[in-house]
């Protein structure tokens, strides 16, 4: 029995040991944490692509406002839908504006970094002031006249979002490259007769790609909250498509009838997005332990 | 300071062209008719040219961006085509909300954060730290619009010490106004409480390990007499800067709690605008929010000269 108890212990301690990226990230709680909630969302979003207990847009007015039961885990909504599929369907729409408004933002605010950072000069500045002003320019505002001039939709509210991302992806990338360019080995790959382009995209790139993939997390997260509020406000996700943000729209003209309602898919949102966080918490720590060192 | 205050209002001014120009190229030069987006695809071909003869939608962009640039300088703002009033007149009796209800939330986002933060950074490590650092993690993760529905269904649903929104106008006494803007501003606050909290914590352990701060302790001074003579002070500095950038959010955060709670303010204008297609009201609204974020962070930026003799020195 001793021996079965230690075998396990030992097979984790010998998975914590050492400095690699597992090893720290396995000792570190806010990634370990971060990484279930996150795991738990594509879960919930690929299974239910296959399966739910029930059609989440099949009404049965005779189970209006059902509560909990071992049939409708999370009860039935005005409809007599299943919340509990509604919920997990919902999943699938977060998971498709994190990964769209983020590779929109990646793509062409890395190539702009990356750009800026090659070039220098006047394409730097230009890039930079970019950069500025669409930080001055509120992510919602900017949502809120994209979605005005193109149309309610969730294609336009992620193109916004995305649009959104570029300059933060930019800002970051050129920053992260410009420390790059000054090692030793770029002047070595320099010497050796290697053009900018080749240089950015074998020494810079993969450089600079941990500091990329924190920052994805973080913007992964903020996309789910920006889709939400514009689904919740009418701007996103149309009926019949499920939504977490249009179900809370919903939920508050039911406040009354039953608060439970608004109760579910705000815990989705905010769980979703708290697991994003700590997981790119967890990453930046894992990756540059200066850093958490000085937080 | 002369040159700094040169550089930073050209930047002011600049940023401010390039969002009046980046409004007028979303709303009008994006493809489809502006007329059309106003009438609804189900309009006649007849009716939307004349719309568009109407309102100018005719004419080369350049000419009604120039127009539009002009009269809002003068203060000549076009008519709204849905209240047929000046935009103006529809913004000046929002503002009075809006801006009262951001200002509030900021008030209290300082308040949370700042006392949040010198306790989390006071206790480094301890229990009470790692508690508030999880709750601003959980605070950063709640959307604002779902807190607002959680205080309603507390304060208005459960208990009754709240109405579920609106607002009762600044002519119904102070105190009333104020309340109706309470559960909003702490919808508002709190995600932005959570953010500067941890900002907050931050820049005072960066401080306390300063050597002016061990020489201090070495003097003889006790731990909170550091703290808030010397660390405080210093860690203030970018905790500004952050507070700027927040008010700014917090305004923008406005469109969607004010909806929440069916505040007449900017941010339901804005909404209510874009469901009557009302384009003229959504650009000027769009603008005045923009105008007012740009000036806050050029705000920030002389406050920050202000307080930190460094930079001062470094522009001088």
């Amino acid at each position: 029995m001793s021996m079965q108890q230690a075998q396990p212990a030992s097979l984790l301690s010998r998975l914590t040991r050492g400095n690699g990226f597992w090893a720290r990230a396995l000792r570190h709680r806010s990634f370990l944490a971060g990484g279930f909630l996150s795991l738990l969302l594509v879960l919930m979003a690929v299974v239910s692509a296959f399966w739910t207990p029930y059609d989440p847009t099949k009404m049965n007015f005779r189970l209006r406002f059902a509560p909990p039961s071992a049939e409708h885990w999370l009860g039935t909504d005005h409809f007599g839908r299943d919340l509990f599929s509604i919920i997990l369907t919902g999943a699938q729409n977060s998971i498709l504006v994190g990964v769209v408004s983020v590779a929109i933002g990646l793509s062409f605010g890395v190539a702009l970094g990356l750009l800026a950072s090659a070039r220098r000069g006047m394409t730097e500045e230009l890039v930079m002031r970019f950069s500025d002003f669409a930080f001055a320019f509120p992510a919602i505002l900017l949502a809120v006249m994209f979605v005005a001039a193109l149309g309610p939709g969730s294609a336009n509210a992620i193109l916004a979002i995305g649009v959104y991302n570029i300059p933060v992806f930019a800002r970051l990338s050129r920053g992260a490259a410009n420390a790059v360019w000054t090692r030793e080995y770029i002047l070595a790959a320099r010497t050796a007769g290697k053009g900018r382009l080749r240089i950015t995209i074998e020494h810079v790139l993969p450089n600079i790609l941990p500091v990329i993939i924190v920052q994805a997390t973080i913007q992964f997260a903020l996309a789910i909250l920006a889709e939400a509020a514009l689904s919740y406000l009418g701007l996103g996700a149309q009926p019949p498509a499920p939504s977490w943000g249009r179900m809370l729209s919903e939920a508050q003209t039911l406040i009354y009838k039953d608060p439970m309602l608004a109760v579910y898919p705000g815990l989705a949102i905010a769980l979703s997005v708290l697991g994003l966080n700590l997981l790119g918490d967890g990453l930046r720590d894992i990756i540059d332990p200066r850093l958490s060192r000085r937080r | 300071m002369s040159v700094f205050l040169f550089k930073r209002l050209l930047t002011f001014l600049v940023t401010l062209l390039a969002a009046s120009m980046l409004t007028f190229a979303a709303l009008e030069l994006l493809p489809g008719d502006p007329a059309l987006v106003i009438l609804g695809i189900d309009a006649s071909p007849d009716a939307v040219a004349a719309l568009s003869r109407e309102m100018g939608f005719d004419q080369p962009a350049w000419l009604r961006y120039a127009r539009w640039i002009g009269g809002l300088l003068q203060g000549e703002f076009a008519d709204s085509y849905t209240y047929k009033v000046p935009v103006w007149e529809l913004i000046r009796d929002r503002l009075i909300i809006t801006v009262p209800l951001a200002v509030f939330a900021m008030v209290l986002t300082t308040i949370f954060a700042f006392l949040l933060g010198i306790y989390a950074a006071s206790r480094h490590n301890r229990p009470g730290d790692v508690l508030v650092m999880g709750f601003s993690q959980l605070g950063i993760a709640v959307p604002n619009f779902w807190l607002a529905i959680l205080l309603i269904v507390l304060f208005a649903v459960k208990l009754g010490w709240f109405k579920s929104g609106g607002f009762p106008g600044w002519d119904a006494g102070f105190w009333e106004a104020l309340k109706a803007l309470l559960l909003p501003a702490i919808a508002l606050a709190t995600v932005q409480g959570a953010i500067l909290a941890r900002f907050t914590r931050s820049s005072l352990l960066e401080v306390m390990r300063e050597d002016f701060v061990r020489t201090a302790r070495a003097k003889g001074l006790s731990r909170r007499a550091v703290l808030w003579r010397h660390v405080l002070r210093n860690a203030l500095i970018p905790v500004v800067t952050i507070m700027g950038l927040q008010f700014a959010s917090l305004l923008a955060g406005t469109i969607v709690v004010e909806n929440v709670f069916a505040i007449p303010g900017l941010g339901r204008l804005i909404f209510q605008s874009i469901g009557n297609r009302d384009i003229v009201v959504v650009r000027d609204v769009v603008l005045m929010l923009a105008a007012l974020v740009v000036a806050i962070n050029f705000l920030v930026d002389l406050l920050y000269a202000v307080i930190d003799p460094r930079l001062k020195a470094h522009d001088i």
